[in-house]
């Protein structure tokens, strides 16, 4: 893999330099949406700030740099890997879990239903009274 | 022995071990929603961490690159969300309005239903953005003063609930639209929903895409300031 022969075909995926400086912006945007997060009077997370700062960043200029695709790519492709430091957490809510597991758990069945369901119908009947105006 | 079970490879790898094999399993399950890799790699790890004595800190010392991934990982995130809004241009009105609706109802029911169960503070605040994507949720919850571990868990079991039900559910609302379907499923359960809504329609997957990204960002704006009013 050295540089000076000139490869037979040109690559398809993203450089190794490409992802660097993927990563580097990525880095850059947490960075700054710490220092936006700052600035707010609510508690916005500085990777969210970071987050919604490459969002607006990308619909003004109409598309993704491809470094930050091809960085993101890389990162979002496992991203369950990320959660598992943290999640192993849970071994210290033991406590926690023994009482209020049971109570945990209906809450979120019930309040996943109803959001899915409330969700879906809110769009059917504003959908439906639109085709009655057609 | 000690000193290998405290060495910072040691906890780093087999967290990356774990995964994969959490992957390979999910893969032979026919990707379905209950054996998503997260779980089976908690589920492999806690009795490792439990038999070597092992403290979560400790573990968590080892494991604190893969963690550290995680913020430039939710800053990537834009990158999909773009992709995403571009299905919203043909209905974004009723969307949107769907979305402020929907999104309240996934935080307001959390809250409400917990506190009916004599949940703690604590639970609440890490379970109040358990319908959106676990790194948006997780930045959240840690910054509001939930626990980021127990938003980890619980928003995962969201996505799973959501996955098993959604079908059902839709034949017993009479939902039969592929793109109410879709928005309803990615609003409430994220990306675990939305890998079970691209197994019913690639439509249905792309508007749950859609509703996944937008709830994220309603989320994370309405969230922390619904909380500095919200009597907990």
């Amino acid at each position: 893999m050295s540089n000076t022969s000139t490869p037979p075909s040109p690559p398809e995926g993203p450089t190794t330099d490409q992802v660097l400086t993927g990563f580097a912006i990525l880095l850059a945007c947490w960075l700054l949406g710490e220092v936006v997060s700052t600035l707010l009077p609510f508690a916005l997370p500085g990777a969210v700030a970071g987050m919604l700062l490459l969002l607006a960043f990308c619909l003004i200029r109409r598309h993704v740099p491809k470094p930050i695709e091809a960085a993101g790519r890389g990162l979002l492709d496992h991203l369950s890997l990320l959660f598992v430091p943290a999640a192993v957490g849970l071994i210290d809510q033991g406590p926690l879990l023994s009482v209020h597991g049971p109570g945990l758990l209906a809450t979120l069945v019930l309040s996943t239903g109803i959001t899915m369901a409330i969700t879906a119908l809110t769009l059917k009947w504003l959908l439906g009274r639109r085709k009655a105006e057609d | 022995m000690h000193a290998l079970l405290t060495h910072p490879a040691c906890w780093l790898t087999l967290t990356l071990l774990a995964y994969l094999v959490g992957l390979s399993m999910h893969k032979r399950c026919q990707r379905s929603a209950w054996s998503h890799p997260l779980i089976i790699a908690v589920a492999l790890l806690l009795p490792l961490l439990w038999l070597s004595g092992i403290s979560y800190p400790q573990y968590f010392d080892s494991a604190r690159p893969i963690h550290l991934l995680l913020a430039p990982a939710t800053v990537a995130l834009a990158v999909p969300l773009y992709a995403n809004l571009a299905h919203a241009r043909s209905m974004l009105k009723p969307l949107l309005i769907a979305l402020v609706v929907g999104g309240l109802c996934g935080i307001t029911s959390a809250l409400l239903i917990g506190q009916l169960f004599g949940l703690p503070r604590e639970a609440l605040l890490s379970l109040a953005p358990k319908s959106v994507t676990t790194p948006i949720a997780m930045a959240l919850s840690g910054q509001l003063g939930g626990n980021v571990s127990l938003s980890a868990a619980v928003v995962i079991v969201t996505g799973v609930i959501g996955a098993l039900s959604a079908s059902p559910l839709m034949r017993w609302l009479g939902i039969r639209d592929e793109a109410m379907q879709g928005f309803a499923i990615g609003l409430s359960s994220h990306g675990i929903g939305m890998t079970r809504a691209f197994q019913i329609s690639t439509r249905v997957g792309a508007f749950s895409g859609l509703g996944m990204s937008l709830n994220g960002i309603f989320t994370s704006l309405v969230l922390p300031l619904l909380m500095m009013v919200w009597p907990l």
